[in-house]
Formats: structure tokens, C-alpha cells, sequence
């Protein structure tokens, strides 16, 4: 049958482009599976993750872990490492042969760069950086009665709708937008890694995981761009995302911005954290950018958020306003930053932090 | 040998946010900036021109007001500027509005030893879409998140940034690069370029003019074309307030929440 992108009954099914880099599965992959695997529920169809690379057959099953019941594996040396058009090719064949209702993809720097040139090809939308994801109408009510000012019961909803409604932050945060796709398929988004949430592991379903192997052409006239080298960052990138607890410095540590981040490492220490920054100061070139809470930076949700010196601009709010306890430390005693925090110290950083240090030394040593 | 930069005016988000009541940004009441991405594609073209002689053309879509940023990017160095812009364009999402862009780029024309660069995303939907979609619409090899770029005999080398890293990538000319503003310093306008930047060619590109270009498809582009649409849009609601500790021990006062809910 001819594929035909606005013939949304031909396609079924919800698939998650699973990353590789260097062979191994990104983080971003097993949220992405346990996310898709409700709205896979919700729709009442299977969930398959697709994978592309050289040798990557071995780790497919581990996606079933968390929630696929199918993973495509798509195998060529042509596709070791990510090109947008060998990538790109591939992805669109598989997708015109099996016609998936809902392809999601990790918003990684190759997400986003895969993401749109395959919808582009495929003749459908694209929503970027999606934060929620619904398909069940109800659902999506009872997120709007928690993450919105609309009185949701004033307004008329279509309990039958289908469509996967995915919602994201335009305008740094101060808004955020629910975008529908309903003309065409398969409905696309791109994810913001570290916001959904990873389920637990399950062995018995990720020995029960099928491996399909689509055929498909790649040939290496197919590939415009050449990678001529991979390097890593020299140093150890921090993992942010995964922290308990992330303590964070603001251009309240103007200054001396040394001393600040320091103080910031030892309260960090002491909590068992790592060290986070506002924009301004990793745009200062005081600490390296892959510090950055916020909008342009990284989501995360830790068990505890320590701002110092930070006001609290909605771009970094965006980043760090689901973080289980909030604390704020601030000169300014009307900083916006002690709007979104639970507890609030007004107070020079550069005094409060060394005390706040001793204290919680204090408090262990009593226990 | 063609630089094309593709710029986009948008809402200075840095500054204050004003919110219309039905949700939507109250954009009259915000001052517009070039998109800081935009600048270093800009810059980057202006590099290639100082190295290279090629021409610099600069192209937005917007609404007429956008001459201005164009004019201002002219003075900077650039050539010339194409506007695109159109009431049946308005509300273009990126599937529509990189239709649209492409289908200009066609009329200005795209050969080999050209280069098209545009910024990785802009400040007010920060979406990276438009750049790669550009590049399917002409068929161009994509290299995005270009953190440094170096074109010789038609060859584009560029060090791509991911989260943990870089690529380098080579890619023959024409090509499209998506630039993040690492990338460089942008110049500011030459008291020469200010004094000649009406003098130089803005062409308007409107919907007649590129409404029978192959790369276009009437029916998908502008507010009702557009293949995604808004569903809903809201504010976020504000948390409750927390709580100010107060009074000479307020470190003593966090430690002992923190033990008490055993967080130490």
C-alpha cells in the first residue's frame, strides 16, 4: 500500500528513536522508553524502540527492561556513528514500511539535528523539546489543574481525542504550549532529556523483548557529510541530571567568583551534590558550560536545590522548579528566586554558606 | 561564491516577559533583538567575505518592520537583504516556514561553492528545527551546532559540539551550517556601513513571488497550512511562597530541616 502521511489510520504503533554513542544506549533512551510505554497503553498498541549502529544487536534487549516490547535494530558500519543522512535515510525507509502513530526522539544535540530533517522528510510536524506528553484527555486535564493557571473545568475538552498532545516552554519558560499534530503522521517530538521519568528496571521483560531487523539500502554515496573525528571533553563532564543534590551558584558570586564556586563545592560535598550555575555564569567563563541549570542549560530534579546568589530569571527557574526542596540564598530580599524556593535566607552567600557548612557538619556529628 | 544567512527578529525574552491575558506574549510591548545564534551566523558569512570576497546576502521572514534588523545587518557588512514576508505566511510553524525560506533561497539561488548559514535556534520558540529543515527542502548536506567552521576550495570543515564532546565533519559546498554563538564575536556596524546600509538592495519577497516555487506547497504553509498547531497555551502557575528563615542562627535553623527530614 502506498504510503500516504495524512491516512492517520494506516499508522500504529509507538516507536522511540533509541541513541547510541560509541555503542552504548544514552540515558535519555530508557526515560524515553518508560515514558512511551504509557502512551503506548494509553493507545493500546506496542511499543518498539529503534535502534541504529554497527553491533548494537546485543544491546537491544535492555530497552524491553524498561517498557519495549519490540526494538528495530537496523545494523551497518555505515551507521557506527550518527550522520544526519545515513541516519536520516535509514529512518524514514523503516518508518514509510511500518508506519508508526508516534515517533519520539531524545532532544540530544543529534536528536535535534535528526529529528527535523526526518520530519521534513517524512511530510509531517515536529514539536521540539517536549516536557509532558498525553494522550488520554482526562490525563491532560488533571496536568493543566496542576501546571497551569486555566480553570479546566470552564473549558469544553473532547474526551475522544487521540492525538498525543505534547507540551513544552517556549519563550525561555514564560509560557508553555501545547502543540498537536493532528493532520498528519507519524506525530513527532523531540524530548528534553532528564525530565521524563526512568521506571524500574525489569529483567524478565527485557529477556522477553523481540528483535526485528528491517531491511533497508544504505550505501556510502548516500552520506553527504564525512565524521572525521569523535573527541570527548578532557574532562570529566559533571552528570547534573543524575544528582540527588545540585548546588548551584548565581552572579551573586560576582565578587569573587573563585571563592564562590568553591564554597559551592564544599557545601556540595557535604550534601553529597555537584555544582550547577545560572547562565550568567557560565557566560562569564567562570565555571565550564556543562554546569548550566535552565532553559538553555539542564532540567534537573534533585532531592535538594541550592541557589546562592542566583535571582531566580524564569529561564533558570524552567531548569530547576521541580526539584524537591528548594533552598535560596540571596542578598536581595525580593529576588524572584524566593518565590519558587521553600526556604529562604536572605543574606551574603560569602557568610551564610561557610555557617551553613559548619552547621550541617554540627547536625551529622550529633546524629 | 554566495554567503545566504538566515536571521530572525524576536522578542528580547532576557528583558521583561509581558503576557497578554489569553496567554500569549504581549510582543508590542517587548523590545526585538537580532536571535544572538543569528549573530554569530552572520558573523561567521562576514568571515568568509573577509576571507574570501563572496558575497553576503541576509534573509529573514518577518513582518515589514524587520527591514530595520536587516538594514542594521547590512551595515554590519552584508550586501544585500531579502524580506520575505506576507500575511499568508503569518503563523508559519517550522515545517511551513522552512518551506518557505527554502523555496527564497531557491529564487536567490543556491550553487556550488555556496554556503548557508543560520543560527542553531532562535531565543523566543528555541526549536533548532528550521536550519536542518531548510537543508532537506534543498537538499543540502547539514552540519548544526558549528562551534568553529573553516571553508578552502569548497570544503566546508566543521567542529560540531555535542554534550560531551565535538565531531568534526566535512561536508562539500553548497551546505548548510546551523552556528551557536561560541562560535565568535560578531563585529558591530562600521560608521561606513550605517552611512551606506539604504543604499544597498533589500528585495521583498512576498507570497506571490514564491507561491509557484516546486519547493512550496500552498496548502501547508502559513497559521491554518501548518502542519503541528497550538492546542493550548498557559502561563505556569506560581509555587506557593516557602518559608524566610529568619533571626541570627538560620544555618543552624536548614541543618535541622534537613536532619529532621533526613536529607543529612
Amino acid at each position: 500500500m502506498a504510503y500516504d502521511c495524512t491516512d492517520t489510520a494506516a499508522f500504529k504503533g509507538v516507536w522511540v528513536f533509541c541513541e547510541q554513542r560509541e555503542g552504548k544506549l544514552m540515558p535519555t533512551d530508557f526515560e524515553l522508553i518508560s515514558e512511551a510505554r504509557k502512551l503506548a497503553d494509553e493507545l493500546g498498541c506496542e511499543l518498539s524502540g529503534l535502534l541504529l549502529g554497527e553491533n548494537v544487536e546485543g544491546i537491544a534487549k535492555e530497552l524491553g527492561g524498561y517498557g519495549a516490547d519490540k526494538v528495530l535494530v537496523c545494523d551497518s558500519p555505515l551507521l557506527k556513528d550518527y550522520t544526519t543522512d545515513a541516519y536520516t535515510k535509514v529512518i524514514c525507509d523503516v518508518i514509510h514500511e511500518y508506519k508508526p502513530e508516534v515517533f519520539l526522539i531524545g532532544a540530544t544535540n543529534i536528536g535535534r539535528d535528526l529529528g527535523p530533517r526526518c520530519a521534513a522528510r517524512l511530510h509531517t510536524g515536529l514539536t521540539a523539546d517536549a516536557t509532558h506528553l498525553d494522550i488520554d484527555t482526562a490525563k491532560y486535564m488533571d496536568f493543566l489543574r496542576t501546571s497551569s493557571t486555566i480553570d479546566v473545568d470552564s473549558q469544553k475538552f473532547n474526551m475522544e481525542d487521540r492525538n498525543l498532545k505534547m507540551t513544552r516552554p517556549a519563550f525561555g519558560g514564560h509560557l508553555m504550549a501545547t502543540i498537536i499534530c493532528p493532520r498528519f503522521r507519524p506525530q513527532m517530538s523531540t524530548v528534553r532529556p532528564g525530565v521524563m521519568k526512568k521506571s524500574a528496571f525489569d529483567a524478565a521483560k527485557a529477556e522477553a523483548c523481540q528483535i526485528v531487523k528491517p531491511a533497508f539500502e544504505l550505501t556510502e554515496a548516500d552520506c553527504k557529510t564525512k565524521v572525521l573525528s569523535i573527541e570527548k571533553a578532557a574532562k570529566k563532564m559533571v552528570d547534573l541530571i543524575g544528582a540527588d543534590v545540585v548546588v548551584s551558584v548565581g552572579r551573586g558570586i560576582s565578587k569573587d567568583p573563585q571563592a564562590g564556586i568553591k564554597l559551592a563545592e564544599e557545601l556540595a560535598a557535604e550534601l553529597g551534590g555537584v555544582v550547577g550555575a545560572s547562565r550568567a555564569v557560565v557566560d562569564s567563563g567562570w565555571i565550564s558550560s556543562d554546569h548550566q541549570v535552565g532553559q538553555t542549560g539542564k532540567t534537573v530534579h534533585p532531592k535538594i536545590y541550592v541557589a546562592l546568589g542566583i535571582s531566580g530569571a524564569i529561564q533558570h527557574v524552567a531548569g530547576m522548579q521541580d526539584s524537591e526542596m528548594i533552598i535560596a540564598v540571596n542578598k536581595n530580599d525580593m529576588a524572584p528566586i524566593f518565590g519558587v524556593a521553600d526556604y529562604g535566607i536572605c543574606g551574603d552567600l560569602f557568610k551564610v554558606v561557610p555557617q551553613l557548612i559548619a552547621s550541617i557538619k554540627a547536625a551529622k556529628a550529633a546524629e | 561564491m554566495k554567503a545566504i544567512v538566515c536571521v530572525k527578529q524576536v522578542p528580547d525574552t532576557s528583558g521583561k516577559v509581558a503576557v497578554n491575558e489569553n496567554g500569549t506574549l504581549d510582543r508590542a510591548s517587548m523590545a526585538t533583538i537580532t536571535n544572538p545564534d543569528d549573530l554569530a551566523a552572520v558573523e561567521a558569512a562576514l568571515r568568509l567575505k573577509d576571507q574570501t570576497g563572496c558575497e553576503v546576502i541576509v534573509v529573514t521572514m518577518g513582518p515589514p518592520p524587520a527591514e530595520g534588523m536587516l538594514r542594521e545587518l547590512i551595515a554590519r557588512g552584508a550586501d544585500r537583504a531579502v524580506l520575505v514576508s506576507g500575511r499568508e505566511f503569518g503563523g508559519s510553524d517550522t515545517f511551513a516556514t522552512s518551506q518557505i525560506l527554502a523555496a527564497a533561497i531557491n529564487k536567490i539561488g543556491v550553487e556550488k561553492g555556496d554556503v548557508v548559514f543560520c543560527g542553531r535556534q532562535a531565543i523566543d520558540g528555541d526549536t533548532a528545527q528550521v536550519g536542518p529543515q531548510i537543508a532537506e527542502k534543498l537538499h543540502l548536506p547539514q552540519i548544526t551546532y558549528v562551534a568553529d567552521v573553516k571553508v578552502e576550495d569548497g570544503v566546508v570543515t566543521a567542529k560540531r559540539m555535542l554534550e560531551d564532546g565535538f565531531m568534526m565533519i566535512q561536508a562539500e559546498t553548497p551546505c548548510l551550517l546551523t552556528c551557536v554563538k561560541e562560535l565568535n564575536e560578531p563585529r558591530y556596524m562600521s560608521v561606513g556601513g550605517i552611512f551606506e546600509c539604504y543604499s544597498k538592495p533589500m528585495d521583498v519577497f512576498d507570497y506571490n513571488a514564491l507561491k509557484d516555487d516546486p519547493l512550496i506547497e500552498v496548502d501547508t504553509i502559513g497559521l491554518k497550512g501548518s502542519p503541528t498547531n497550538v492546542f493550548k497555551s498557559f502561563t505556569p502557575p506560581q509555587k506557593g511562597a516557602g518559608t524566610m528563615l529568619e533571626g541570627d542562627d538560620v544555618a543552624a535553623q536548614m541543618a535541622g530541616i534537613l536532619a529532621a527530614k533526613h536529607l543529612i
